[in-house]
Parts: structure tokens; sequence; C-alpha cells
């Protein structure tokens, strides 16, 4: 029998005091749509206090400036995201991952910060926000500090935050001038389902719209943690749009880099398999957008 | 859409209104099985085991009986022992009383992951569930056998030491963990299969499927001092439950009385018991209503799917494309004991063919799994995937269509199944050429990798009891009483049969389904039989109440019966008519003429008629993931006579959407350990509304003559026929024949790189 404490603090300062003091005792609470489920199936026997964090102003917060780009507060439902023009505009990448997480109900309810710290392999946002060079801003009892997207997860169901530390947001670069981005998971239904692979990816082309001066790949679902994959971006630097050998490289990159186990929801051939052709088509993607077509 | 216009003759049948019970169910107010509340009730959970073969050494439960809100443990002990083989029908399957009662509560055995072992009632469901961790169980863990074939083999390890196959009717001396093999044949297929100029021989392979009710399992008990006990529960048979309850506990039926809820879905799994039993000896222990809930997971790991099977299928045809022989083997795991539903498979397997050389074998095979249950059709899914996708194959071999083939082969009235029953009238041809006529068939399907597949469905039906009361109310509204549960709106197909007898519009009739102390016999909701079965009574009892109503006008007008006509609502007294009485006037009357007025009727209903089905299904998969993806659907049903073609066109579809589901993703996914991995709906995957298609239906009405209004059964058949129409259509897709359930993109993919590799 778990017996929960639950408390929702108005700072970020209260709410670091409260989980510096319980440890391992106490959750971060978001939308719930994880940590509940883990309670009541009993993941985390020694949890005993849900720490709310959607009452603090820096969690809650999504607004976009040119020159900062992107503050996503990490409490942030995923609907708000995906409902916000300005985002849905300047980051179709992360609108292609935010509206496919569970269910419409679910995104109402979870946030993208949320899917970051439960730092599953399959965590959706995650890919697509290393695609985006995405950083996590956290405070903690000892300060604050900004990290990668891409360090943040350190193994299946752990991310890199300290005992007291909350992730406070997430930031997004402003997009760069002739770039794009897209996530591609594949799943065997249409919906309510976790990825079975799931790739994203970033371009940034040249002013002629021609080449690609730089890309970033990342996969989900096929390591311990969401793996951002730099030779995938590599192989694509400088390359012509329209070089699919290019682009096949980039993939055989990513397939390389995949070391993906055998479980109910698919074999390491065929997750490899789908790694390559979702990098593909998730490049092709994010190249027709960063062409303006 | 209806082949036939609406019949003029009818002024209730036929039409669309809005179900008497659709308020309740829409706001949220109706009261499903875990709704029960009252003072004093107690929480149940079960003690399940975590291996799938063991021996249970001891069971220690006292720690949990110590613990502070524990009111009572029980184990297999509690239940009084069952000796004999007695055989106790759960409806649509049969099962050994003895193994009824280890799949209640675990005796010396443990044959399943999941099988329940003790139970404990407490004050709180968050104390019972801490007073399980308590319950000591020694397991000696034995090697289980987790497959058919694997189970069928010498030496395997036997999950009943003490069961001696049957083989074709006779009870042989091998101990085997095949409990019986059967066949039926018709005429000599190795001579047909010299006449043939195509034979096309294919293995099969289908993994087990569960029901997925959105309603898990829940039932309450309460046992008074006098030893009348009181359940409720989500049930599709409430006197089968009472039946089985008493039996289990060696009380008389009479001391039953069960109280059927609304039930969120069942398909057949929710016919044998499970929770009644345990929370009625939880009741009787504590002297306390206990109230017990499945989860998910339980409903997964604890209830009957429908059997994974292997399936062997040769077929011969000449060059004129008719079929001139058939072998079927059928291998279904049954699971943990005797009683899957391999014979209704078998009966099934051919039985839309006109065959004078055929054999269907069958095998029940004990495995270290769930006990399976019935699933809508129960067999005959299995078999048609088989059957279906080696007709397919027989008509791409001689270039034929499909559909064509099935007309020129398939059976009509006076024709034999293999098994020997001949059909009466029957409505597959008219199926056929419905199917053939139909836009979806006559519009070419364009684009890559993209195909069409076509399959045919037969189901049996049935009948059985049923009882029906019909009181007349004094505003002229008239109550129905009826006993078997509304799963597919059958409390409107049964009241508006009354109301056409009656002459009054279907919302008049108020339909009631009481408890098993308020009604007389009525046989379970499945085969397909209440809108039928339910349907005869309604009509009987609303004849009965008729008679007396025309009586009753014949006497406030000082005449005789046969002086007064009733039509379309209207008492009039012969020959000038000069005086009349509506249907409302005269109920008005009736408590100062005479007295109250009320029909009744028990009825056998036995004129049967059997469905056919065929399913049109486009799909377009992707060669580069697997993926497949059905575009449209198309099922035409013969429903003898649809009363309410909503709830016709919602049972094809529903069937469709499952038919699909097994067809593509479903499956019980388990480790080498025998443990189900994925008993989640997260992983466990039903399709969803973004993976269907809007799916067409056809309903064509061949009348069955065994009833009134000629209906026949609707439930079961539409799911018969999908798995292999999506088969025979990826095989037009891709190039590649699927033989192996569930076609999951990994599957395909693996399917088409082995083609790829000249592997296939």
């Amino acid at each position: 029998m778990q017996t929960l404490e639950y408390t929702a603090p108005k700072t970020l300062k209260d709410a670091i005091t409260l989980l510096a003091q319980k440890g391992d005792a106490a959750r971060p609470l978001a939308g719930g749509t994880d940590v509940l489920v883990q309670l009541r199936v009993g993941r985390r026997p020694q949890v005993n206090t849900l720490v709310d964090l959607k009452n603090i102003p820096e969690l809650t917060r999504l607004s976009y400036d040119p020159r900062e780009g992107l503050y996503l507060g990490a409490a942030v439902a995923c609907c708000h995201v995906y409902e916000d023009a300005t985002v849905r505009r300047m980051y179709p990448g992360l609108i292609d991952a935010a509206e496919l997480i569970g269910s419409v109900q679910i995104q109402g309810r979870a946030s993208v910060g949320g899917n970051v710290c439960n730092a599953a392999p399959s965590g959706d946002t995650i890919p697509a926000l290393i695609a985006l060079s995405a950083t996590c801003s956290i405070a903690g009892p000892n300060g604050t500090r900004s990290v990668p997207m891409e360090q943040f997860c350190t193994a299946p169901g752990r991310n890199l935050l300290q005992n007291g530390e909350i992730l406070v947001a997430v930031r997004i670069p402003a997009p760069a001038p002739n770039s794009g981005a897209a996530y591609l998971r594949f799943i065997p239904r249409n919906e309510m389902d976790i990825a079975v692979a799931g790739v994203g990816a970033s371009v940034v082309l040249d002013s002629a719209k021609q080449r690609i001066t730089s890309a970033r790949v990342a996969l989900a679902s096929v390591a311990p943690t969401p793996l951002f994959v730099t030779a995938a971006g590599q192989a694509l630097a400088g390359k012509a749009v329209t070089d699919e050998a290019a682009i096949q490289a980039a993939a055989d990159a990513a397939v390389a880099a995949a070391r993906p186990i055998t479980d109910m929801r698919g074999t390491i051939e065929f997750r490899k398999q789908l790694v390559g052709v979702l990098t593909r088509r998730t490049l092709h993607i994010a190249i027709q957008r960063a062409r303006g077509a | 859409m209806t082949t036939t216009a609406p019949a003029p003759e009818y002024s209730v049948i036929g039409t669309r209104p809005i179900r008497h019970d659709g308020l309740d169910k829409v706001i949220g107010r109706a009261k499903y099985a875990a709704d029960i509340q009252m003072a004093g009730l107690l929480s149940a959970k079960i003690l399940r085991s975590p291996h799938p073969h063991a021996r249970i050494k001891s069971i220690d439960t006292s720690k949990a009986a110590a613990l502070p809100g524990v009111r009572a443990v029980i184990t297999a002990a509690d239940i009084p022992a069952v000796a004999s083989d007695r055989m106790q029908d759960l409806g649509e399957t049969a099962v050994r009383l003895r193994f009824l009662s280890s799949n209640v509560l675990a005796g010396n055995k443990v044959l399943y992951k999941g099988q329940a072992v003790a139970a404990v009632a407490a004050t709180s469901a968050h104390i019972a569930e801490e007073a399980l961790s308590l319950i000591k169980v020694d397991y000696e863990v034995l090697p289980p056998a987790l497959n058919v074939l694997d189970a069928m083999k010498d030496g395997a390890p036997l999950l009943h030491e003490d069961m001696l196959m049957q083989e074709f009717g006779q009870r042989t001396t091998k101990h085997s963990n095949i409990a019986n093999h059967f066949r039926f044949k018709k005429g000599e297929p190795a001579d047909g299969f010299k006449q043939a100029d195509v034979v096309v021989e294919r293995e099969f392979n289908t993994a087990a499927v569960h029901q997925g009710y959105i309603e898990p399992h829940a039932a309450t008990a309460n046992w008074n001092v006098d030893g009348k006990l009181t359940i409720w529960c989500s049930t599709q048979g409430s006197f089968n439950v009472r039946s089985q309850v008493a039996t289990l506990l060696k009380i008389p039926e009479s001391n039953v009385k069960v109280i059927p809820t609304e039930i969120g879905g069942g398909f057949g799994g929710k016919l044998g018991v499970y929770l009644e039993p345990v929370v009625a000896l939880l009741a009787k222990k504590t002297g306390h209503p206990v109230k017990a809930i499945m989860s998910r997971t339980e409903v997964f790991e604890g209830t009957g799917p429908t059997p994974g099977s292997y399936m062997k299928v040769k077929m011969g045809a000449n060059k004129e494309g008719r079929i001139t022989a058939a072998e079927v083997s059928l291998m279904f795991e049954a699971g943990a004991f005797p009683g899957s539903p391999v014979n209704a498979g078998a009966m099934c397997a051919l039985a839309c063919y006109n065959l004078d050389n055929a054999q269907v074998d069958g095998y029940d095979v004990v495995v270290n799994k769930q006990k399976t249950a019935a699933y809508r059709a129960p067999g005959a899914t299995h078999a048609a995937m088989a059957v279906e996708s080696v007709v397919d194959e027989l008509c791409e071999n001689l270039k034929m269509d499909p559909i064509d083939f099935r007309i020129l082969n398939g059976v009509k009235q006076g024709d034999r199944r293999v098994d020997g029953p001949a059909f009466g009238k029957v409505g597959f041809m008219e199926v056929l050429q419905a199917a053939k006529n139909h836009p979806h068939w006559k519009t070419p399907l364009t684009g890559k990798n993209r195909g069409r597949g076509f399959a045919a469905g037969f189901w049996f039906n049935a009948g059985g009891p049923a009882s029906c009361y019909i009181a007349m109310n004094p505003d002229g509204t008239v109550s129905l009483i009826e006993g078997a549960a509304d799963i597919g709106g059958t409390r409107a197909a049964i009241a508006m049969q009354a109301a056409e007898v009656l002459g009054i519009p279907a919302d008049k009739v108020t339909p009631t389904v009481v408890d098993t102390d308020s009604i007389g016999y009525t046989s379970l909701t499945g085969g397909s039989s209440v809108a039928f079965k339910g349907g005869l009574a309604a009509y009987e009892a609303a004849q009965d109440l008729k008679k007396q109503l025309i009586e009753r006008a014949a006497k406030i007008w000082e005449t005789t019966a046969d002086n007064v006509e009733f039509e379309k609502g209207e008492f009039k007294l012969k020959p000038s008519y000069e005086r009349k009485m509506t249907f409302t006037e005269l109920a008005g009357r009736l408590l100062t003429t005479g007295g109250p007025l009320a029909g009744r009727a028990s009825v056998d209903a036995r004129g049967v008629g059997p469905a056919f089905a065929a399913v049109i299904a486009d799909v377009e998969v992707d060669p580069e993931t697997g993926k497949t993806q059905v575009l449209r659907a198309t099922i035409v049903q013969d429903a003898g006579k649809a009363i309410h073609p909503s709830y016709v066109e919602g049972q094809m579809q529903g069937g469709v959407a499952q038919g699909i589901g097994w067809a593509l993703n479903e499956e019980y996914f388990f480790t080498n350990q025998g443990t189900m991995a994925n008993p989640t709906f997260l992983d466990y995957r039903m399709p969803t509304a973004l993976d269907l298609p809007m799916i067409d239906t056809v309903i064509v009405e061949v009348a069955n003559p065994g009833h009134p209004f000629g209906v026949r059964g609707v439930g079961e058949v539409p799911i018969v026929p999908p798995p292999a129409a999506v088969a025979n259509a990826m095989k037009r897709a891709i190039g590649v024949r699927m033989t192996d359930l569930p076609m999951s993109p990994g599957a395909v993919l693996a399917a088409i790189q082995a083609k790829g590799n000249g592997k296939r």
C-alpha cells in the first residue's frame, strides 16, 4: 500500500528545497501521465511525495523571442505547444513529436519536459529536441546550469538531474534561415503506441537552398537513451539537397550507430531496418521544409 | 445500406428507433459490475501464479490472515471437492467441473501464469493487496508445454497426469496433452485429389487473442445467514452463472440469485465464472458482502483468450474450378484445461463449400496457458484464415475470380456439411451476388503496393430457451421483462418485435433485463441467439397479451372475441366497425373491466438460421516497414431480417474491426518462460479508430423460416472472414502470402525480405 503526499509549491525555490529534503522519496509531477502510471504499478516504491510543478511560473511559461528562441517551460502540456501558432510555424519538427505522444487526452496533460525527464529510450520529443539543438535549463540547490539535450538522458528512465534539481525549461535556438526539421516514429498502429524506432532530423541549407550546410540526426528506441548520431549529420554537410547517396549514407550511419535490443515490440534487425528507412524519410521532410516547399 | 426496401408489411421491424438503454449509457449513469456499492462491503484481491507450470506443495495464509483489516483468506481447500468428471455447460463451450473448479482457484497444481491460487477479503483494496504479499506458496516448478506442436510431442511435460487421450470418440490408454482427436469425413479425399488439376497445401499458425471487452470482470456477492446467495456481476448469462456457482459450491440453484449488471462487452469471454465463486466464498466466510474487480492485466493473464493454433489445409480443384477434395487439420491450444473451440472450428472450416470428398481433423491440446474461452464465432475465424487463404490461392492458380469461384462451389439449401447436417434455407449465394454487385468490388483498385482481398465465412448461430413477460400499463405503454444480458442492442431488438405484434411504437415498450429470480429461465447471450430466441419469446408473449386484450375488448362490447379485430393499434367491432378503441384507451380501462393483463412466454427456440458473410478488403503495405493499412472494407452479411438495421450494421462493423485487429497486430506475446509479455492495452494492440477505414455494410435478408420475422443471428459471423480477406489482399499487394497471424509489420517485412532472397 502506497500512501502519497501531494504538494504544490508556488516558487521554484520552495520546490527545490522540498525535493532536496525528500531525495528519492519525492518525485516531481507535471502532467503525471508517466509518473502516476509508474506509481500505480509499483515501479517507484520509494516515492511517497509528489511535488506538483504546475504552479511555478518558470515552468509554465511558453514564449518565443527572435533572438533568444523558444522558452518552453518544463510543465507546459503538449497541447499548448502544438496549439501555439508561433511554435507551429517556427518548430514543425517539435510539433511532429508533441502531436503524437499518447492520445489527444494524454496530450492535454503530458508535458514535453516530463517526456524529457522520464528519459525513456522511446521518448518521442527527445530526438526531435536534439535535432533542434535544444538545451535543458536546470535549477537546483547549487544554482542553475544548462546542458545540451543529447546529454540529459543517462540510462533508461534516468537523467543527469542531481538531488533537488529540476528541469525548469527546454530552450531551442531560433531557427536558422533556410532550416527545417522533422520527427517520424514507427508504430504498428497509428496512435497510442510506443516508438519501435523514431528519428528526429534537422538541416540547415545554404542561401540558395541547394546544399546542406549542416544536419543533425537523433534516434529513439534503439539504444538505452535517445541517441545523437553526429556521423549522420557529417555525412550530409556540404552535400546537395538532391544527393540521395548522401542521404543514404546518413541513414547508414544512423543504422550503424543504433544498438537496439530484441523485445516484444521488435527485433534488432527490424529496428535497424526502421532506423534506415525513417532517417531517409525524416531527412526528406526536413529538407522539404527547409526549402519552403 | 440494405439490399431490400423496408418491408411495407411492418411498422416497427426494420426501423431505427433510439435504444431504450442509450441515455443512461451516454450520460454515464448505467450501472456496471464495478459500480455496485453497499454497506459493509469488503474488497477482494486474488493471488495469482507466477509460474506457468508448478506443483503447489503448500500454502501458508497465516500471516495474511493476521494482517489488520483482513477478514478472510481462501484457497482451493475452501471449495467443496469435485471428484467427478461431470461436465459443466458454459454455453458455447463445456468444461469438466473439476477443471472449472481449478480454474477458479488452483488445487494441487498451477497450469498457467496468472491462474488464481488464493483470495483475500479485507476492509480496503490496499490491505487486501498487501495481504496477498504475505501469503506464502511453496511451488515445485515444472517444465511447461508452451505451444501446441511441442505439447503434442511424446515426452512433452504433461499438464494432467491422469488425462487419457480421446480419439475418434473412444478413450485410449495414452497419457497425452491431446485431450481429444476427432475426424469428420465425407466421401474419399484421396480419390478427390486424383481428379484435381491444381492442389494447394499450406500450413498456418495463429497467436492467441483476447476478446478485449472494455469492461474488466467484476463481481460482488452477499451470502445471507439463511443460505441465500446474491451475486451482482458482469456476465453474458445470469442463469449460467447461477448454475456454475451452485454446482461448484454444492448449494441448491434456487439459493442463488444472480443480478446481471450492464455489461461492457463479452464476445464469449464472460460465460465461464472466475470471480463469482470466489467472492461468494469470501462473503460466506466473512458474513459481509464482498466485491472483486480485475485489473486489465488480470483480465489478460487470468481469463480466457481464444486459442493459438496450428493448421494445415490441402485443397484440390479441377480446371473448371470445382473443388474436388479438401483436407483440413486443426490443432488448437485449449490452454490449461481441455475445451478449445476446435469442434466448432472443424464444423465451420469447410461449411461454405459443397464438397463430395473432404476430411477435417481436430485436436484439442492442453498447454500451459490461460484456459481459452469462447470468442465471437469460436474457432471459425481460425479455420477461415486457413481455408479461405487456400481457396484464394486456388483461384490465383486457376486465374478465376474469387467470387465466381465461390458461387460455383458455395453451399445452397440441401447441401451437406462435412460433419453431416444439411443446410436449410441459407443465403450464401445472395451474399456472394451482393458482394459481386457492390461498387467496392466493381471499382478497380489502383496504386503501388495495394491489393484487394476477398473471403467468406460461416457461423451456425444458436437458439435455446428464453422467457419474456409483458405487462400492460394504464397509459398504453407496456413493460417488457427479459433475462438475457443486452450486449449488442438486444433490448431494442426484442422490444421492437413485441411492439410490432402489439401495433405500438417501440418507445411505448420499456424493456428491462432482470435477475434470475424475476423471469423464467433464459439461456445466455451467446451464439448470436438473443434477437432470435428472445425475439421469439417476446413475439409469443405479445401474441398472448394481444389475445387477452381482444377478449377484454369483446367483454367490454358484450360480444365474443371473434367479433373483435385488432389492426394498427386499434380494436374494432366487426362487422360494421362502428365501435373502436385504441390500444391506449383499452389500457386505461383494464383495471375497471376485469383487472390487469400481462402476456408471457417461455420458449425453446429451435428454428435457427445460420449466417454467411463475405468481406472485401483493400490494403496498402509499406514495403520498407511491413506496415499494413486497411484502406477500405466492405462486409456483406445475411441477417435473415434486420430488426434494427443500425445495430445489425454495428455488429457487422464491430466484427470486422476485431477481425482486422486479429489479422494485423493482436497477439498474446509469450516469453520463452511462458509469461505474457504484453498484458496491457499499450502492447496488446487492438485497432484504434485511426487504424480502421469506415466499414461499409450490406445487409442481405434471406428470411429464416424458423422465426416469425425471419431473424438469423448477426453477432458472430462478421469476425470470421476479415483475417483471410486481409491476408488475401496483402498477397495481391506485395506478392507474399502470409500464413501466420498476426501479420504484424515485423513479420510482413521478414516475409518480404525472405521473398527478395528467393526463400519464399
